[in-house]
């Protein structure tokens, strides 16, 4: 096993505990929109596809990094445009709740 | 060497600050006051992680990046402006977009290294692009079901879940033979496609009440498959982010 290996073992256990405490402490009212934000989040995987299409090694990886690119961008933009949307909703009705 | 070795840590560094601008986005959103603050970290998070990638020195053409960023642009803004009733839909279709780009990266990244892709390298690859078939279709069922361009009711036959399983089974033992033989590549589109099958049987038997369970399982799969992307680009960035995608489930 390589050390790179177990920095990202590493890495994923930490990630874990800390996502964990974090996503606990929201609360049931947030989930929806928490829900499209780690939606949103999760299109980091743009970055893997970026990289496979501006390192341009053969047609077929191009190609199917292209896709992976669109399809990541349109979460990113629409996770975050509908999480917004979605607070912006909250605001204006919480001063009417006693 | 030297200004490329410099380069490397301006990404490392860039990427550092985006996980903590993600984690403080997640923290931020436990309450509904600092909720927004939270949405705006997580755009500048993922403005710098990709302005980031950009300046990594392996990039040689720019063009299709750009076009492929502008064309997801036009699709998602469309996306995030749906009716709130359409919530969930929209949910399940972004899962299937998700799964979507992590499936077509491992698969691009299988092609490119083959044959010589280290034995837990491919097991990592294998799960990748098996969670994130299965996600794609899967998640594109419940989308269809939720606004109802598909049949609500459950579909159910008998032995159906020998064969689902015995459907798993098979990619999962192509997967095991391409561990041992990476050099396979011929049964690769066999291991990646029948998790697309399996996807759709899958979410057959759900009605459409169950569909908000099925989501967010599928949604964990989604995290699970990224954050295996994660290992086989050896990207930290990406194993954090996509592990907290796959808890809120």
């Amino acid at each position: 096993m390589s050390s790179s290996l177990i920095n990202g073992l590493f890495i994923f256990m930490l990630a874990g505990f800390i996502g964990f405490e974090v996503i606990r402490r929201v609360s049931p009212l947030l989930h929806t929109p928490l829900m499209s934000l780690t939606n949103a989040l999760d299109a980091i995987a743009v970055v893997g596809a970026i990289l496979i299409v501006g390192e341009h090694k053969s047609t077929l990886s191009t190609v199917l990094g292209v896709v992976a690119i669109i399809a990541a961008t349109s979460n990113v933009v629409g996770g975050f445009l509908i999480t917004d949307r979605m607070l912006r909703m909250f605001k204006t009705s919480r001063p009417t709740k006693p | 060497m030297n200004d490329l070795a410099g380069n490397q840590t301006v990404i490392e560094i860039v990427y550092l600050v985006a996980s903590a601008l993600f984690i403080l986005s997640l923290r931020w959103m436990s309450s509904p006051s600092t909720a927004r603050r939270g949405v705006r970290a997580g755009e500048l998070g993922m403005l710098l992680a990709i302005a980031g990638t950009l300046l990594h020195h392996g990039i040689v053409d720019y063009k299709w990046i750009v076009i492929a960023l502008v064309l997801g642009t036009g699709i998602g803004i469309p996306l995030g402006r749906v009716q709130m009733t359409a919530v969930p839909q929209r949910t399940a279709l972004s899962h299937a977009f998700g799964a979507c780009c992590v499936t077509l990266v491992g698969t691009a990244e299988f092609y490119l290294r083959t044959p010589n892709v280290a034995p837990f390298m491919m097991a990592v690859l294998s799960m990748e692009v098996i969670l994130g078939s299965l996600t794609f279709t899967g998640s594109l069922m419940a989308a269809g079901k939720l606004q109802e361009i598909l049949p609500q009711p459950p579909l159910t036959y008998r032995g159906q879940n020998v064969v689902n399983l015995s459907l798993l089974g098979v990619s999962i033992a192509l997967a095991a033979y391409l561990v041992r033989h990476p050099g396979a590549s011929h049964l690769f589109p066999l291991m990646a496609g029948i998790p697309l099958v399996f996807g759709i049987l899958m979410v057959i038997p759900i009605g459409g009440a169950d569909m908000p369970t099925v989501i967010s399982l599928l949604n964990s799969y989604a995290g699970l498959s990224a954050a295996a992307m994660g290992f086989v680009l050896d990207s930290k960035l990406l194993i954090i982010a996509a592990r907290w995608t796959a808890l809120p489930a």
